[in-house]
Order: structure tokens, then sequence, then C-alpha cells
């Protein structure tokens, strides 16, 4: 007989799940973090490679000689920028024209849902400025971007002045074959939001802008650059983008040809390469790379302006220029000849980048690991649910060792399941609460209370989510059938928590594995063992540090360390805050789906775990 | 005389005429003729295909058009010449000379010039334009330019070039074409009398897999690397961004740039082109389907169009007059044995399974009827009470 059609073997094997199941489920969390960390171990990754044949290696000959000049116009923008108080439109079009592109501006405006502390805006008001240069004898059906950003102050002059600086030597060659366009966005991240819905006729987030007047055929690749010194020392790559989005592997390999080929220091995640994987320090320092790199996409914030391209299939990065104390410098003409090298390998593009990987962990630049190498750590992780489920299902389909007479046990059943309904619906209405109401009572805390609109919204957030601890104390009032809940009742409830939680945690991690690891590797060992008989006071203080908000309060310091920033205890709440408020921002401003995530699915499967350990 | 059959060429009436003559004279005049003729080709076709496009495979378009070129320069004309390429690269958007296709870096030499007769461009080169060209088989609207009208006295040259593998030959990212049904179509070739001899190069990733399978006479083959090992390419331009041509050909067409058209260089001489050291990978080369021996052959021969033409200051005495060749009577007595090509697809035979009965039988029911007459008989005279018995 089979192994699992024989009943003898059967029930062996269930014994021997249910004996083992807890050390098996330790061994497994134990194992998938070890996978984890052992994942930026240098010899366990594989070096980068160029996959795309259309682009070929790094020969072409980058001849832009006007990097001053580019640097004189970065002045004079500075100059107008400070005159006009925000964007220089007229100067801009002016510029563009006389260099010879189609020049095209495009007006926005959007109020945000409450303030925003970090940049100091409420009502948005901008106009996004770019100019195509169209090929000179390509059909225009394709396009790439370089955009640079408008930013109030004294950031951000150089870029522009080598964005004109470039489209003017660009306009001089006759190779292109696809249209570039040249975009300068105002208000960072809303320009370049407001942008993107124009060229592509979708209005996602309810922005209010101007149509595009012109257009240049489906965008191929974009690159954002972000440069306020005059002479750099290294370049510093970034690639995580929307939701955890990330580009094709393949413009961070282009990137770095042309970073070795041209002799400029890069880095990435502002950390530089090291040849020693061997030593301790080395693989430390690799980790950390890696770890930040999974901080910034678990976040699922744009790290750049290039990070709201990834969600229309544009492969797109953003290249910051660091000024920091290093010795060897390098000029503006430098930087010019890499992004003309990279312009004209990628005008040799045939198809959108596909041939290389779209998931992918960086701890180095030089060095990747691929979605099939990373997925075992989240699998092993998510195993331990499943034995944990299969042990529930095995303890409720045995009989209980009391029997009850044939006609209560139908009672039995429906009093089961009735109660179980109940704390799902409660939870998933809390998660609801916590979703809708910050926003929409602003007003009313405003008025009630002496804070501003952020941190009323921040408050309130926080407010209602130490509001649901206190649910368990009072669902069970609101059970319809008898006052007597089933001793088994919270078995099915664990056993549906369980289920709910490795299907959003698997769904999670399949779109953004940093998000879901992390919350996996908090939220699994609550799940295991959390029972209605563990020691009541201990296990709550467990539970609540497991949550998601602690775990976002210990992420934000845990990020603050990697960036060798560390903030004192008050500091660090103060970010805290920050965040959350710009979580919620960015969920109504550019779509992110890390906070309707953790407030409509997350938190409801935590207060179920919740409900569990008081379930009388 | 026994030397006249020796040579069984078309100067034989002209041998004829002189064998009256001095012997001893005789016999040089037949020497020099010796080296006239002992190729024994009239014309020389070339096909040069080049089977990839887009703008990174710039290198093969380079290739095929230098062997064009220097096809071209030594003496075989246009007419000849079929030439298949995809020919996106001159009007390319990406190149920065537009109307140039280059082979040396530093533009040192423009291969497209302003002469060049491309006969199938873009989609049109495929495995079965390809195929057609080679065996004929082409619809009655083709043009002149794009057939290949060679006779069982023409030496054609076929060039093929692009991304290869162990067996087959990729055509424009789309199909691809076998070593066997390229051995297959040189043998339609010979069974149609459509070559005289045939120079294959080939000069992709495994090549030599290409030449392996031929099995009909009078092919010479050479490859630019043995099966497991990749072609390379020589030198990238950095201006116009792109490799410029494959190694192989690269030495192939410095080889061939000293040839001119009266070079006594052999085919020795080419299956040393581009040695290991150079090449990287192995070339290869195949003879043993050939009948001549390849130091007796001329590069020339497949290369060039030579007309051979022999100034003599002598003075030949031809003191009798030239006497026609005595035209077959009409009656026929040597009954000329009629040749008809080999049934290739024998349908009568197939459809019909049971094979023609040569001698003739009785038909059936005569046998039958007669036997039952015999039985009566029996019958009959020993008496109707053993019928019974049988029945």
């Amino acid at each position: 007989m089979g192994l699992l059609s024989d009943p003898n073997r059967r029930r062996a094997l269930i014994s021997m799940l249910t004996r083992l199941n807890a050390p098996i489920c330790v061994v497994c969390y134990f194992a998938g973090v070890a996978w984890f960390m052992g994942l930026a171990f240098e010899p366990f990754t594989l070096r980068t490679y160029m996959s795309e044949n259309a682009m070929g290696s790094t020969m072409v000959e980058e001849r832009f000689p006007a990097g001053e000049r580019a640097l004189a116009t970065g002045r004079e923008f500075a100059a107008h920028k400070k005159k006009v108080g925000g964007m220089p439109v007229d100067w801009l079009v002016k510029n563009m024209q006389d260099r010879g592109l189609e020049v095209f501006t495009q007006s926005f405006s959007r109020t945000l849902p409450f303030p925003d502390e970090n940049k100091e805006r409420y009502i948005v008001k901008g106009t996004n400025v770019y100019g195509i240069l169209r090929a000179p004898r390509a059909p225009r059906t394709e396009a790439l971007v370089l955009s640079a950003p408008c930013s109030p102050g004294d950031s951000n002059n150089q870029a522009v002045g080598l964005l004109l600086g470039l489209a003017q030597y660009f306009r001089n060659q006759i190779y292109w074959a696809k249209d570039i366009i040249f975009l300068v966005n105002e208000h960072d991240l809303i320009g370049m939001q407001a942008w993107l819905e124009g060229y592509h006729h979708t209005n996602t987030t309810g922005m209010s802008w101007s149509p595009l007047q012109g257009r240049g055929g489906s965008i191929q690749a974009a690159l954002s650059l972000e440069l306020s010194s005059d002479v750099i020392t290294s370049l510093d790559l970034v690639l995580e983008g929307l939701n955890g989005q990330l580009p094709n592997l393949d413009l961070a390999n282009l990137f770095y040809a042309f970073c070795q080929k041209i002799g400029v220091l890069c880095t990435i995640q502002g950390k530089l390469q090291r040849n020693d994987w061997d030593s301790v320090s080395g693989y430390s320092h690799a980790v950390q790379t890696m770890m930040l790199m999974v901080m910034k996409q678990a976040s699922g914030r744009p790290w750049g302006d290039h990070g709201l391209f990834l969600r229309y299939h544009i492969e797109a990065a953003t290249i910051k220029g660091v000024n920091s104390f290093r010795q060897y410098k390098t000029d503006a003409t430098t930087i010019g000849r890499l992004l003309e090298g990279m312009y004209r390998k990628l005008n040799n593009l045939l198809e959108r980048l596909h041939q290389s990987y779209f998931f992918y962990l960086m701890p180095s630049l030089s060095h990747f690991v691929s979605i099939g190498y990373y997925m075992p750590a989240f699998g092993l992780l998510a195993v331990i649910l499943l034995l944990r489920a299969l042990d529930l299902w095995v303890q409720l389909n045995t009989p209980p060792s009391t029997t009850e007479d044939g006609v209560a046990d139908i009672d039995q059943v429906r009093h089961t399941l009735l109660s179980v309904l109940t704390p799902l619906v409660i939870s998933h209405l809390t998660g609801v609460a916590l979703y809708a109401l910050p926003i929409r009572f602003q007003e009313t805390a405003v008025e009630h209370f002496p804070v501003s609109e952020t941190e009323a919204v921040v408050l309130t957030a926080i407010a209602i989510y130490t509001a649901g601890l206190a649910l368990p104390h009072n669902t069970h009032r609101y059970y319809i059938m008898s006052a007597v809940p089933d001793v088994r009742g919270w078995r099915v409830l664990k056993l549906i928590a369980v289920l709910y939680l490795a299907v959003l945690l698997g769904c999670t991690a399949l779109i953004n594995f940093s998000l879901g690891f992390i919350l996996a590797l908090t939220l699994v060992p609550l799940a295991a063992f959390v029972t209605p008989h563990v020691p009541k006071v201990l296990s709550a203080f467990i539970l609540v540090i497991l949550s998601p908000a602690c775990t976002l309060l210990f992420s934000v310091f845990f990020f603050q360390e990697l960036q060798e920033m560390p903030v004192s205890f008050q500091d660090g709440w103060l970010l805290y805050l920050s965040v959350i408020s710009q979580g919620i921002l960015d969920h109504s401003l550019y779509g992110s789906l890390v906070y309707p995530l953790i407030a409509l699915l997350v938190y409801p499967c935590w207060l179920l775990f919740w409900n569990i350990l008081f379930w009388k | 005389a026994e030397w006249i059959h020796r040579f069984s060429l078309p100067t034989c009436p002209l041998l004829a005429v002189l064998h009256n003559e001095n012997t001893n004279f005789i016999r040089i005049i037949v020497s020099i003729a010796g080296q006239f003729f002992s190729s024994g080709h009239t014309n020389n076709w070339a096909v040069l295909v080049c089977t990839s496009r887009f703008w990174f495979n710039y290198r093969h378009v380079a290739n095929t058009l230098s062997v064009y070129r220097s096809v071209k320069r030594l003496g075989i004309p246009d007419s000849h010449i079929v030439l298949m390429l995809a020919d996106d690269m001159a009007c390319n958007h990406r190149n920065p000379k537009p109307a140039t296709v280059f082979s040396h870096k530093n533009m040192e030499l423009n291969v497209y010039g302003d002469d060049v007769e491309v006969d199938y461009r873009g989609y049109e080169v495929t495995v079965e334009n390809f195929l057609r060209v080679l065996t004929g088989r082409l619809p009655p609207s083709t043009p002149r330019s794009k057939r290949l009208l060679s006779d069982d006295r023409s030496n054609i040259l076929i060039y093929l070039t692009g991304h290869g593998g162990n067996g087959f030959l990729k055509f424009q990212d789309s199909e691809e074409i076998s070593n066997v049904e390229l051995a297959d179509a040189f043998e339609q070739m010979w069974q149609k009398r459509r070559y005289n001899e045939l120079l294959f190069i080939i000069d992709t990733c495994q090549g030599a897999s290409m030449y392996e399978r031929f099995y009909s006479p009078n092919i010479m083959a050479l490859a630019s690397s043995q099966v497991g090992e990749d072609s390379l390419s020589h030198q990238p331009d950095l201006a116009i961004g792109v490799h410029l041509m494959d190694r192989y050909t690269f030495y192939m067409l410095e080889f061939l740039e000293d040839i001119h058209p009266a070079s006594k260089t052999n085919m020795n001489d080419l299956f040393k082109v581009c040695p290991k050291s150079q090449c990287v990978s192995t070339p290869g080369h195949r003879t043993d389907l050939f009948l001549r021996d390849p130091g007796s052959v001329l590069i020339t021969d497949f290369f060039g169009s030579v007309r051979k033409v022999e100034l003599t200051m002598d003075a030949i005495n031809l003191t009798d007059p030239i006497k026609q060749m005595e035209e077959n009577p009409v009656n026929g007595e040597e009954q000329k044995e009629v040749y008809s090509y080999a049934d290739q697809l024998p349908v009568s035979e197939i459809i019909h399974q049971k094979p023609k009965q040569k001698d003739w039988h009785p038909p059936d029911g005569f046998i039958l009827g007669l036997w039952t007459l015999i039985l009566l008989v029996f019958f009959k005279t020993y008496g109707i009470k053993h019928l019974k018995h049988i029945f």
C-alpha cells in the first residue's frame, strides 16, 4: 500500500509530524535566516555580465568635450532659479530651443491629503519642461529619456547644466536611432508622476495636469541625473523603485561596465566594493550593502526620480554624483562621456531590455543574487506556517477525549464557525478603520488637539493601531450564540489565520521579496507559537514587539545604523513618525502599496493572533 | 591516336586537324593546351550569402562584401554573382557614416562602394530562396539577376557567413538550414549538371559541421572553425561601435588582395590562411570529394573569371582545310542513347504497390473452369455415386 493510503503508515507519519513539529519549525527558521545571511557571501553570488547581445560591450568612442560649458550653464540656471523663485520655465524653454530641441511644457497641480513636513509642501503647483531631440533618420517610434530634477536651493544645478550640455552635443550626432527626451521636472516625484501620466494617457492618482503637446514614441530606457557639485569623487547608482520594483539588471551592468572603462569610482548604496570577501569585515560590508538594498526595497518608496518609470515597464535608474573626501576627483566632462557611452549603447537596442534578471539582490555592484537563489530563504520560513497548519488540522480531526451526545455536536460546529467569523470580521473592520480614518478625521483631530495635520494623521493611525489591542476583551460580548465558545474554536481560528498569513506573505514576497521576508521574519514565529495556553503577559509583550508597527520602528533604527548615521531615541521616534506619514502620502500620491497592505491585510492578520492569545 | 581521346574536350577538332603535322610540335601545343584547360571549366559563378541582419551583426555583412569585392576585382561580373545580404547596415539609423560599410578600422576600406549590386536583400534572404537559387527551381518570373544560370562547365564559389552551430546555420533569426539540406541541394546540382567544380567556404561558429555531410563529387570545402569552436571577430571600430570583420575572412581578404588575375597561387595556400595563432579557432578543409589535386587548383579558378588568352609569335601552318565533323545521318545507324533524368519521385510505383507482371499467365477463370471440367469428366466416367463423397 502507498505511503499515504496505508492507515498504519499514515498514523505513523502523523504522529511523527506532531511530535517533531516544533523542532522542525525551529530548524527551518534558523535555516531560512542563515540562508539569507549567506546570500552576501561572495562564492555564493554570481558576477554580473551583459546579457543583451545588441548592447554588446563598451566599445564606443566617447567624445563629449564640453564639461566646463555645461557647468557654466548650470550656474546660469541657478541664478535664474533664484531670480524666479522656482523653476525658470522661460529661460529653460529658450535655452533648449537654442540647442535645436523641440520644447514643450506641462503644468500640473495637486493638493496633498495632508501637508508633507519633510518637503514642506501642501498645495503643489508646478511646470515640467522637456525637449525632444528627434532622431535624424529614424521613425519616431522609440525614445530614451534623460532627466534632471529642478530642486529648490542649490541642489542639482550642475545636473541641469550637464543635461543641457549633453543635449547640445547629442544634437550634432547623426547616429541616433531613437528620439531622446531631455526632461527637467519640478517638485521631483510629483512632477515626474504628472509627466508620466500625461505621456501614457493614464490618470491613476487624481492629479490634474495639462496634456502633453509633444511625444516621442514608446520609452525604452530612462536615466535620472542628480549632481550637485562641480567635481565628484564617485557615482552612486540607485535602483529601487516604487513598490520595490527594480529595473532590469542589464542597466546596472551597463553602468558598471562603463564605470570600469572610463575609470570612475562607482558605488551602490553609497558603499564602495571591497575585494576581501573572505575576511569578516569584507563579509559584513557585503551584508550591510545587501541589507541596505533590502530595507530600501521593503519600504516600497521610489528612491529616485527613476522609481516611477518602472511601473510603465521602462527600465530606469538614478545616477547620483557624490563629492566626498577622496583624493581623485572626476570632472563634468568625464561624467558627460560616461552618459554619452551609456546612451550610445542604449541606442543600439532593438527591443526593450528583457534578457537579464528583473528580480535580484546586489551585495555589491559587480555581484548579484537572482530570485532562484534568494527565494528558498523565504520558502523555508513559509514551510513553518504550513507545518503548523498541518499540525492544527491533525489536532482538529482527532476526536476530543470527552464525548458529547450527538445533539450538542451540531451546535458545537455552528458555535465554532460563528465564533471564528466574529474575530475575522472585526479585525478586518479595524484594518479598514486604520486605512481610512486617519486622513478623514484629521480636521476633527486638529480642532480638538494642539497638533498639526501631519501629526494628527500619524497619531490617529497609531491610536487606532493601539485600540485594536483592546479588542479581544470586548469581542466576546458579541458572540451571538451561547456564551460558551468551544475549546476547539481557537484552533479553527488559528488554522485560518496561519493559512491566511502564508498566502499573504507568499504573494508579497513574489512582488516585493524584501517586504515579504522582513514581515515573515517577525510574523512567522509569532504565528507558530501563539496559543491561549502560553503565559499571557509575556506573550502579549512579545506579540507587541513582533507586530508590524514595532518591526517598522526597529527597521528605522537599523536603517540609520546601516547608513552609519545612528540616531538617538528621540530623533528616531520623530523619524518613525515621518516614515509613517511618508508611507501614507506615497500611497495617495504615487500608488504605493505598502501602506494599504499593512493596514488592510497584515494588521488584521496580526490582530487575529492577538485574539487567539486572549481566547476564552 | 590515343592521346586525342584523353582530352575529350571541345578542342578535339583542332587537335584532330593537327595530328597530320609534325608530332613534336603537336606535343608542345598539347602540353600548353593541357595547362590551358586543366581545370575543365569555362565560366565562373559566385553565390555570396550573409545570413544575419541587425546592427550588431555588421561584421557578417562586411565579410560578405569583402569577398564580393575580391571576386569582382578578379573578374567575375555582377551578372555572374548572386549576392544575398540583409543590406540593413549602410543605411542603418545607427551608422555614423551612412552609405558605407567598413572592413578595416579607421575606415580604411569601404567595401560598400558605389557599385554594389545586391540581388536578394532584406527579408528575401531565406533558406527557401537560397536553395531555389542553387537548384534553379525558380518561378518563371524571376529576373536573370536573381538566377544562378550555371551549366556543367561552371565553377561556382559559394560563401556563407552568419551565426551557426553544430550542423546548422541560422538564417535571419527565424529559420535554419541544416548540413543535410545543403548536401542534398548540392547533390541536386550535381545530378542536374549545374556545376563543374564547387568551392564552398563558410565563416561561422562550428563551420566544419556544415561540410561534413557532402557526398557529391567535385566539391572542395573550407570552414573557419571546427565543431565545438567559435569563430571570433577581428577588431572593433570605436567610432562606429561594432566589430567590423571576422578573423577568418579578414585574413582571407588580406590573402586575396595579393591575388591578381594572372596569379598562379593554388588552393594549398588558401588552406594555410589564418592559422590558429591568428584565428584562435582551427580552420578546416575537405578535399576528399574533389577529383583534382588541390595543389593544381588555382585560386583564380574559383575567385576569378579568367579568360584564357595565349599569344603566340610562331606561325602555324594550316595546309589542309578544316574538315567539318560529319553530321550524323538522319536515318542514324548509331543510335545515340537518349539520356533522361532519374525519376526523382516514382509516384506510379508507389501508388501501385503490386509490381507489373512481365510474363503472361492464363486468366484465373480459365484454370478454374478447366479443373471443373476434369472433375465432371471423372465422375461421369466412374459413376455419379462417387460424387456424394466429395460433397
